[in-house]
């Protein structure tokens, strides 16, 4: 416990929790603490990851040019026909705009991009600049909308008034502005839109596939290959089938709101909540297509079949093994413990950026004893948990990969860079499998962590021996 | 083609940027921060600006990256950024206690108008330093320049706040590497070590990102300069500074403040830029060259001798920074290669310029630009195309769409590895990118080459 007490603030001993040692307890959605060397990010962060997967339509970041560098093509949202999100447009404002506004230039910029694009659409992203010279986004955008006969949606994503979440929620009203514009003729009674699906490795195309063999019509792609009529349309569809509650729950309680459209929230991680998640949405059908069941159940059997008796050879393998989770949003964290379960390994942390009380008490409630549960943890914090708890693979992000590495331990990407697919029931086998590799790599014998840990290793033949003989994988 | 919408027209732009080649000046500050050994950057702004730096910085170099940041709220943007960063300082020290704590402005705190000096001042003044430690600063509104002159700004900020002359002078000469490579750094201690010169590198991100693997995080790796070092630069018999733009600004504070002489250098990449360098230091420390020193250069100029004819005539087109394309564009010229497209997003004439006059016996037009982004290079290519491109990953996919082999070179390297390891500087660093450079043409030659001329030998 030591080293533990020289890591962390004072001010953040409520947000981290073992349990088992008290009455849960959790503080979190707070401001993070001045000079952390926190893991989170901003609200335009958080709207860029929402938005971004609209392939057809051009976003463009108003502000100085960093924000459109570093979020340029960084996400693996694969799109299926345009890929205009995969370009960086942005009006890179220099001094003299800073001092006499950027209005004339965003006009220019806009109306080039949309002459030579013809867009469906065009979002434009306010950055923490904008919101401080006050530039007028919404006339400019109400402007060339006018002139241009396309929608151009100001985003309210200034970098300082909020955190990712708030970025998710102006992601969500831009989006929401589109809605109820188009013509909903035709779209079938057993119809969904999928939120909070980005597609990722080709994940929502996996998604699309189950609920079209359950006889359901996907209309819109929120936001994953995701297309500005789609989205216009989005308020004919029977029910809103909603992942990643972070980011689009907001839209869907919109769309209740407005349209009376139902939502579920799901998660397609593991193959619990990937069953459940599809037995929720033919369970909501089941009075307009009573054989939707059936279907189900046959689709399920038939996926579980081929992934079983392959999951229980990475099962044998994992056996005991201990992971830590550190992720964006809580949600992901409730699949991934039951999916590590599932794998015979045991969840000893898990946190998140942004959770709220409600998601670290579920994460509470499934984890097991002595778990350590986290909110908006950074590196020193993170690493030291890395150590005590001995974990053999961390899940998170790209901050979080390097410490893993340096410390000797596996890691698998659930966030932006993940490479194949992780959702549905073949996500679960592609995880098993990036876990598998991970865990198992023979590079571990030449980190001779376990015996050395807090000690300086010294590159001497007797120890790459001591080192190999401490990790027989 | 993910560029498929890019026209062959090339129309003047003056409110669009599309794929850009340059980023914000704050990620040059950080990582010029990381060299200064027990250094923790700070990000005055929001959150986001800093995780963005520590991201892309992360992914470039495949090692963790620390700094904090002020987390700006609504409320900070409005009554300023003071007590965020006093609070900051306060908790910095007390609980990551690193012996530097660098902070770099952002467009948010530029614009609020927040006075740096001033509120590092209040900190001191309410306790919140300890003793021997230090807070320095530097404006970097991204806005303004490039992480280019985001980095000579945090190079020159360690002059302003360490440099001292006791009025003894120290037999010594302080090296600017410039915004190069953990790798790059190293090989310009490794080359003035040979010449048997006592110098202090600054900053040097060697063994700080790119360190080994020891099963341990260490938030405040071996590498980097120290302080005490930092301070001696002010006693140092001269200055030599890479890169005029990343390493000027350092190199003259130095001379105006403790009245070290310097030369102001290009980057020593390829056979006579390194030359210079060499002789410059020769000449300031009064040593001679080691034979050992004479081999390699031997060994460069027996590359471009064996291979002069797969140069010979090649056309290249250069995507970077400044001060490296400088450098580059001439090792390639004097190698019989044609630069013919030549742009940095970086703004400035001067680079204009000296591309101009590097170039001026190409046989062909050549493009050059300053301040231009990576869709008007790929108008360029696509009017002119050319036999060989080097420039960030970004670059790739213009590679794609037009074919066109395709060398990574400069910041940043998302896709592969090397950069951090293998330098591109001195003798030793021309031979790889001559290895480089021949083994992208050839294997392209072997790739295309039809089955009757599909030849072993080459």
């Amino acid at each position: 416990m030591s080293l533990e007490q020289s890591v962390i603030f004072d001010e953040r001993k409520d947000q981290i929790h073992r349990k088992g040692d008290a009455p849960f307890t959790m503080g979190c959605n707070r401001e993070s603490l001045a000079g952390a060397v926190s893991q989170r990010a901003c609200v335009f962060c958080g709207s860029r990851v929402v938005l971004y997967p609209i392939a057809d339509a051009v976003h463009l970041v108003h502000g100085p040019i960093g924000c459109a560098s570093y979020t340029w093509d960084i996400r693996g949202a694969l799109s299926s026909g345009p890929a205009l999100h995969r370009l960086s447009f942005s009006t890179d404002l220099q001094e003299k705009d800073v001092i006499f506004g950027g209005e004339e230039k965003l006009y220019k910029a806009l109306v080039e991009l949309i002459d030579r694009h013809a867009p469906a659409a065009a979002f434009v992203y306010s950055t923490c600049i904008v919101g401080i010279i006050g530039d007028d986004l919404n006339a400019v955008c109400a402007r060339v909308s006018r002139e241009k006969g396309i929608p151009v949606l100001p985003v309210q994503s200034e970098g300082f008034k909020g955190n990712k979440r708030s970025g998710y929620h102006a992601a969500c009203k831009a989006m929401f502005q589109l809605m109820g514009k188009g013509s909903t003729e035709g779209i079938s009674p057993l119809s969904v839109n999928l939120l909070g699906d980005f597609n990722l490795a080709g994940e929502i195309w996996i998604i699309r596939e189950y609920f079209r063999q359950m006889g359901i019509e996907t209309v819109a792609n929120i936001t994953g290959d995701g297309r500005v009529a789609d989205i216009r349309r989005a308020h004919g569809a029977a029910l809103n089938v909603v992942q990643c509650s972070g980011a689009t729950m907001d839209l869907a309680k919109m769309m209740q709101e407005t349209f009376g459209t139902p939502f579920l929230r799901v998660s397609y991680f593991g193959v619990e909540d990937m069953a459940e998640s599809l037995y929720a949405v033919a369970r909501f059908f089941l009075q307009r297509d009573p054989a939707i069941m059936d279907r189900t159940r046959a689709l399920v059997r038939e996926e579980l079949a081929v992934l079983y008796p392959r999951l229980q050879e990475y099962r044998r393998a994992l056996e005991g093994k201990k992971a830590a989770i550190y992720v964006g949003g809580a949600f992901k964290a409730f699949s991934l413990v039951k999916a590590f379960r599932l794998l015979g390994m045991q969840v000893v942390l898990a946190g998140s950026q942004t959770g709220t009380e409600e998601d670290y008490q579920e994460l509470y409630e499934i984890t097991d004893e002595g778990t350590i549960i986290v909110d908006d943890s950074n590196p020193l914090e993170l690493s030291s948990f890395l150590k005590e708890k001995d974990v053999d693979i961390f899940v998170g992000g790209v901050k979080e990969r390097p410490i893993a590495y340096k410390l000797g331990v596996g890691f698998c990407d659930h966030n932006h860079e993940r490479k194949e697919p992780l959702e549905g029931f073949v996500g679960m086998l592609n995880f098993a499998k990036e876990v598998h590799s991970s865990v198992m790599s023979p590079v571990w014998r030449f980190v001779p962590r376990s015996i050395h840990r807090g000690k300086e290793p010294a590159f001497t033949e007797s120890l790459f021996k001591a080192g190999a003989e401490c990790r027989p994988n | 083609m993910l560029l498929r919408h890019t026209p062959k027209e090339i129309a003047e732009r003056s409110a669009l940027t599309v794929n850009p080649a340059k980023t914000c000046q704050p990620i040059g500050a950080m990582y010029a921060a990381l060299g200064i050994h027990g250094c923790l950057p700070h990000s005055h702004g929001s959150q986001g600006c800093c995780a963005y730096h520590r991201s892309t910085l992360s992914r470039h170099y495949k090692e963790p990256v620390m700094a904090a940041t002020s987390s700006f709220t609504e409320g900070s943007s409005v009554f300023g950024g003071q007590a965020n960063l006093v609070q900051a300082i306060d908790n910095i020290f007390s609980v990551y206690n690193p012996e530097v704590i660098a902070i770099h402005t952002t467009c948010l705190s530029e614009t609020i108008g927040d006075d740096i000096p001033q509120i590092a001042k209040k900190a001191l003044a309410d306790g919140k330093i300890p003793e021997g430690k230090h807070v320095i600063h530097v404006n970097t509104p991204s806005y303004v320049g490039s992480h280019v002159t985001g980095f000579a700004g945090m190079t020159k900020s360690m002059v302003d706040y360490f440099a001292v002359s006791t009025g003894t002078k120290c037999n010594q000469v302080n090296i600017i590497p410039g915004y190069v490579e953990p790798s790059d750094m190293e090989e310009i201690r490794r080359i003035v070590e040979m010449l048997g010169v006592q110098a202090v590198l600054f900053p040097d991100t060697s063994r700080v990102l790119n360190s080994p693997q020891t099963g341990r995080h260490e938030m405040f790796p071996k590498g980097g300069v120290t302080v005490e070092a930092l301070k001696s630069t002010g006693d140092s018999m001269a200055t030599i500074a890479l890169g005029r733009l990343a390493s000027g600004p350092a190199a003259r504070a130095l001379d105006t403040k403790c009245k070290v002489p310097c030369e102001i250098l290009d980057l020593p990449i390829g056979l006579r830029k390194t030359d210079v360098f060499i002789d410059t230091l020769r000449r300031i420390a009064g040593v001679s060259v080691p034979e050992s020193l004479n081999v390699e250069r031997g060994q460069l100029l027996d590359i471009v001798t064996d291979m002069h004819h797969c140069f010979y005539g090649k056309t290249v087109g250069l995507v970077g920074d400044p001060d490296q394309l400088i450098s580059l564009t001439e090792f390639l010229v004097s190698i019989d290669m044609r630069p013919i497209h030549v742009l940095t997003g970086t703004p400035g004439k001067e680079f204009e310029n000296r591309i101009r006059e590097i170039t001026r016996d190409v046989p062909r037009s050549v493009n050059v630009r300053a301040g231009g982004d990576m869709f008007l290079f790929h108008q360029w290519v696509k009017n002119d195309p050319v036999d060989l491109m080097m420039g960030n990953t970004y670059l790739k996919y213009i590679a794609r769409d037009e074919d066109i082999p395709f060398i990574r070179f400069g910041f940043p390297i998302l896709d592969r590895v090397g950069h951090s390891y293998f330098p591109t500087v001195g003798y030793r660093g021309g031979m790889r990118l001559l290895e480089k450079i021949l083994d992208t043409l050839l294997e392209r030659q072997d790739r295309d080459a039809p089955e009757e001329r599909f030849e072993l030998v080459m």
